[in-house]
């Protein structure tokens, strides 16, 4: 059995992989591949829940599959911080799967075996980088997660799909680059890429190397959208939606903020991070993300590039958190991945529902949307201010543990980024709210027709925000725990 | 024991099955590709089993009718030239394969006899350039492969084609002069021939004007055939005029055993003590090789035609090789031979790809094959992997090589250079999605954009190419795959030894 456990994370890899062959072999009998897919999602559920106890007692899983190259083996290795992401990843892609099957077959969307192939993939690279071992093998997940979601984001093939996705490939290849370079850089430097708590880097060079090597990781982690290197999110929103959804409120970009996580708590270690002055530098960068991307959502009238706008502000919630050095910054920062994903993901299930429902996009054709779309309306409303930061949702955990993060971390001053965004937020969130529940539309009989979603597409927007509920009266159960773990390990070696 | 023969029969068996090609082909014309196929899997069966031997006991010396060295020919076998040989014959095999179905198409049927006899004979003429230790016998299989070549671009008889061959003829000549008089001026200052015995009488002449300009001579004929940008004038006509599989057999065996003599004459006639002392060309052929890599992928991105854009490609990945030369340490050395390898499994199968799609669609513009991949599947899958390859994505070979190399240059303070090489591969990411956007998302004419398409059942005809061509294709799009996941082993055993080979000279 011993043995069997520990094959476990090459399985978590493995069984994705395995069902977008069987959906590409499938492809032609559609009931058979949708079959195929939620089957491989359950099964990868499954492994990625059977870790979970023994990670949960404070324990790793490790595996070395191949020898690779110099600095770094093919290696995998399952800890509490891997699994936040890895775990996140495996239930919303169960949810996703029956979102999306319904989504794609309301549409008929041309090409669905392409579709669930490349989803299916993605998320094997999502959950490697998860659990990858060294920036080797995460750089190798890294590129192959780029790849692969090119074509779910020109899945409508038209001019301005591709012009969207040349600069999505553009942006992701050229950070690519950029963390390879620092992957090679940091061998060098050291010897080795393996991660390790509370970092390897200390000691291995002089200041301006260390600093200069940070700046080639964030350019590298350009999937975290961070100001002004976020262009290509936007612009991916031209995806259908359960696309956005997943890709890039939890699987991509959320592959950016984890890497940069890692790097900080796994390769240079906070100490390092705060004598290097590397915290202050990222709080800058955190900072004027967050008001600078809320100020655009506001701007924004199509629903799905505002949710963008928000998801790039909600990103730098967490290298704020980070950047604070302290305990309490760092809890905020890992717990609001999972927080922040399971909210982003019911808003924008919702914005799929309406334009499968209704066919709108814009926020000003949503008015009185909730007289016929109640259900999918208060959701909506639900997780909305869930990203505010208000009750009772999971969202609120990670704002007071990032405030209480600011002072701690001896920066009062970003308690009033996070003030200033809170307000922001709710300046870009409740008018949709109002548009969709009070309003009337001009025309009375605009709505004539517009009914609630499907079940199949109904069912995981309920469950997402009634997770996202969940996690605000339970939120040790299990992402909470598994960050004090998290912590407690990077922290082993001393706080700055 | 025959196998003490087998370096010989490597180059003399060959030749007779090239004469035999052609009385039985005289009878029958289908006889040809049984026989060219039963040589090519001999030959690649042979540098298995020599390359094992090699890996056990040591360097094979082989001496050509029992005459010793100074007088006789000597074949030799080690590690470096051990590994290029299987590289090229599994190219050559696969280019066989391929080749059958291929030249019923575009050879006319009363040439395909004398096609068949050439291109046994190129193959032979390049392998027996990789296996001789004699730098005059060098020359002289270099002369059989190079007319053959000339002959077999020509083969496809379209307009463009002769003035590809002629100009290549014109370059390559003048390659072969410059390589003649180098090997002369090698012959006046030592008085041998033999690359080993030239390596140790060499180094009490470094400083002869005769050994300066004999180098200079080699240097420049090789980079000729070689394709080394700027000198690379010849390549794109040759590339893109000839037949699919010449195109295959020359932008990689070729190409390939171009370098090889390169790296040969470098390090083993001249050993690294004269190219980084006495006369040091590092860093030259390293600005060198930036431009190209950047030139090369610039031109390539301006092309419509795939195989002209593949071509350029090549200019720009024979700067990869050519870097790993500059760089000069062991491990950039090491990613320039997997490299080699790497090229030349993903190039030759990009240029198959190229030929599959111009057997079925009569094409190679890119402007006319919109949603292709909708019609060859299979084929632009293996495009695709071959051409993550290209760009470095990992876990393919490519990714590998690209590694290593940017490691190499780091490792010896090269940042800005190792910077050119990682634009280099996001170079290669345009031209290469070039072809993957045409391919997979264009739309051919008439048909209506996205969501009309209707639920991707309207599935028109799959008309893949004949399996006999397909197989290769895909094998070579696996290799990709399976040497980056193997790289290691490749590094432990094959790799590492010949680049320790070529630094210690010997």
């Amino acid at each position: 059995m011993a043995d069997l456990s520990a094959l476990l994370p090459a399985a978590t890899i493995a069984i994705p992989l395995l069902g977008a062959g069987l959906i590409l072999a499938t492809g032609r009998h559609e009931n058979i591949r949708e079959s195929v897919t939620i089957a491989a999602a359950l099964a990868m559920l499954g492994t990625v829940l059977a870790m979970l106890p023994a990670i949960l007692g404070g324990g790793k899983i490790s595996l070395t599959l191949l020898p690779m190259v110099p600095g770094g083996d093919f290696a995998l290795r399952v800890d509490a911080f891997g699994m936040v992401f890895a775990l996140t990843a495996a239930v919303l892609w169960l949810l996703n799967s029956f979102y999306a099957i319904g989504y794609m077959r309301a549409l008929k969307e041309h090409a669905q075996t392409r579709f669930f192939f490349c989803l299916a993939v993605a998320i094997a690279a999502a959950v490697g980088i998860a659990f990858s071992a060294n920036l080797v093998t995460l750089f190798l997940f890294y590129e192959v997660l780029t790849i692969i979601t090119y074509p779910l984001v020109v899945h409508i093939e038209t001019p301005a799909a591709m012009k969207a996705g040349r600069k999505y490939l553009t942006y992701l290849l050229i950070g690519g680059i950029f963390l390879l370079a620092a992957t090679i850089l940091t061998y060098l430097l050291t010897g080795t890429t393996e991660f390790v708590p509370g970092g390897f880097l200390a000691g291995s060079g002089a200041a301006l190397t260390l600093q200069v090597l940070f700046l080639l990781f964030m350019v590298g982690f350009v999937k975290a959208a961070w100001m002004p290197l976020h262009g290509w999110l936007p612009a991916a929103m031209i995806a259908p939606t359960p696309v956005s959804a997943f890709l890039h409120a939890v699987a991509v970009v959320t592959a950016g903020v984890f890497g940069i996580v890692r790097v900080a708590g796994w390769v240079y270690g906070m100490p390092l991070m705060a004598s290097l002055g590397l915290g202050v530098a990222l709080a800058a960068i955190a900072s004027f993300t967050i008001i600078t991307a809320s100020l655009f959502a506001l701007a924004e009238d199509n629903l799905k590039r505002r949710l963008a706008y928000s998801t790039v502000s909600q990103l730098s919630y967490i290298l704020l958190g980070v950047s604070m050095l302290s305990v309490a910054g760092m809890t905020g920062a890992m717990v609001h991945i999972p927080f922040h994903a399971f909210m982003k993901i019911t808003l924008f299930f919702v914005a799929g529902a309406v334009i499968v429902a209704a066919g709108r996009e814009r926020i000003s054709d949503m008015k009185g949307l909730g007289r016929k779309m109640p259900v999918t309306a208060l959701m909506f409303s639900a997780a909305a201010i869930g990203i505010c930061g208000l009750p009772p949702l999971c969202g609120i955990h990670s704002k007071i543990f990032l405030m209480v993060g600011a002072v701690e971390g001896g920066m009062p001053v970003l308690l009033l980024v996070i003030i200033a965004s809170a307000v922001l937020n709710a300046a870009y969130f409740l008018p949709i709210i109002y548009t969709m529940l009070v309003d009337r539309p001009a025309d009375p009989h605009a709505l004539d027709g517009v009914a609630e979603p499907p079940l199949i597409m109904l069912v995981p927007i309920v469950l997402t925000a009634a997770l996202s509920v969940l996690f605000f009266f339970n939120p040790s159960v299990p992402f909470m725990d598994l960050v004090q773990i998290a912590i407690g390990e990077i922290t082993a070696g001393g706080l700055p | 024991m025959m196998l003490v023969h087998l370096p010989v029969f490597l180059v003399t068996i060959p030749i007779v099955a090239s004469l035999l090609i052609l009385a039985a082909g005289w009878h029958d014309r289908r006889f040809c590709h049984p026989i060219a196929l039963a040589t090519v899997l001999f030959q690649f069966g042979a540098a298995v089993v020599l390359l094992f031997g090699v890996m056990r006991g040591g360097p094979i010396h082989y001496h050509v009718g029992g005459w010793a060295p100074p007088l006789g020919i000597e074949l030799v076998i080690d590690s470096f030239n051990g590994f290029i040989l299987i590289v090229i014959l599994l190219l050559s095999a696969a280019a066989v394969v391929y080749a059958k179905r291929s030249v019923e198409k575009e050879i006319p049927a009363d040439k395909t006899v004398s096609f068949y006899v050439l291109f046994q004979l190129l193959i032979t003429g390049l392998v027996g350039m990789t296996i001789t230790g004699d730098i005059f016998n060098l020359y002289v299989f270099l002369e059989i492969s190079s007319i053959s070549a000339y002959t077999l671009i020509s083969a496809a008889r379209r307009p463009h084609s002769y003035v590809a061959s002629f100009n290549y003829l014109v370059l390559g000549s003048i390659a072969a002069g410059f390589i003649l008089l180098g090997i002369g001026n090698l012959y006046v200052a030592t008085g041998s021939l033999n690359m080993r015995e030239l390596a140790v009488m060499l180094p009490a002449s470094y400083e002869l004007a005769t050994v300066h300009s004999a180098f200079l001579f080699l240097m420049i004929g090789f980079s000729i055939k070689a394709a080394v940008f700027p000198l690379h004038l010849w390549l794109p006509d040759a590339y893109a005029e000839s037949p699919s599989v010449v195109t295959v057999l020359i932008s990689t065996v070729m190409a390939k055993v171009s370098v090889y003599a390169l790296f040969r004459i470098l390090f083993t006639v001249f050993t690294t003590a004269y190219i980084l002392d006495s006369f040091p060309v590092t860093g030259i052929v390293l600005f060198i090789a930036a431009v190209a890599i950047i030139a090369g992928a610039v031109l390539a991105i301006g092309q419509d035609d795939l195989k002209r854009l593949l071509a350029y490609s090549s200019v720009s990945q024979i700067g990869y090789i050519m870097f790993a030369l500059g760089v000069a340490n062991q491990i950039a050395l090491e990613g320039g031979l997997l490299h080699i390898l790497g090229h030349a499994v993903m190039k030759g199968c990009l240029f198959m790809v190229a030929g599959l799609i111009i057997y079925r669609m009569g094409t190679s513009r890119l402007s006319e094959l919109k949603g292709v991949a909708k019609t060859m599947p299979v084929s632009c899958a293996a495009f695709a992997l071959a051409g993550a390859s290209m760009i470095g994505i990992p876990p393919t070979i490519g990714f590998m090589s690209k590694y290593y190399l940017v490691l190499g240059a780091f490792e010896a303070g090269h940042y800005l250079y190792a910077a050119v090489l990682l634009v280099g591969s996001l170079l290669a990411a345009v031209y290469i999605w070039k072809f993957i956007e045409v391919a997979y998302f264009g739309h051919p004419h008439g048909e209506e954009h996205g969501h009309a398409a209707g639920g991707g059942r309207n599935d028109r005809g799959k008309r893949e190419a004949p399996l006999s061509m397909l197989a290769p294709v895909v094998t070579l799009a696996l290799l990709c795959l399976i040497l980056g996941m193997g790289v290691e082993v490749l590094m432990e055993n094959v790799i590492g030894p010949a680049v320790t080979l070529l630094l210690g000279g010997a």
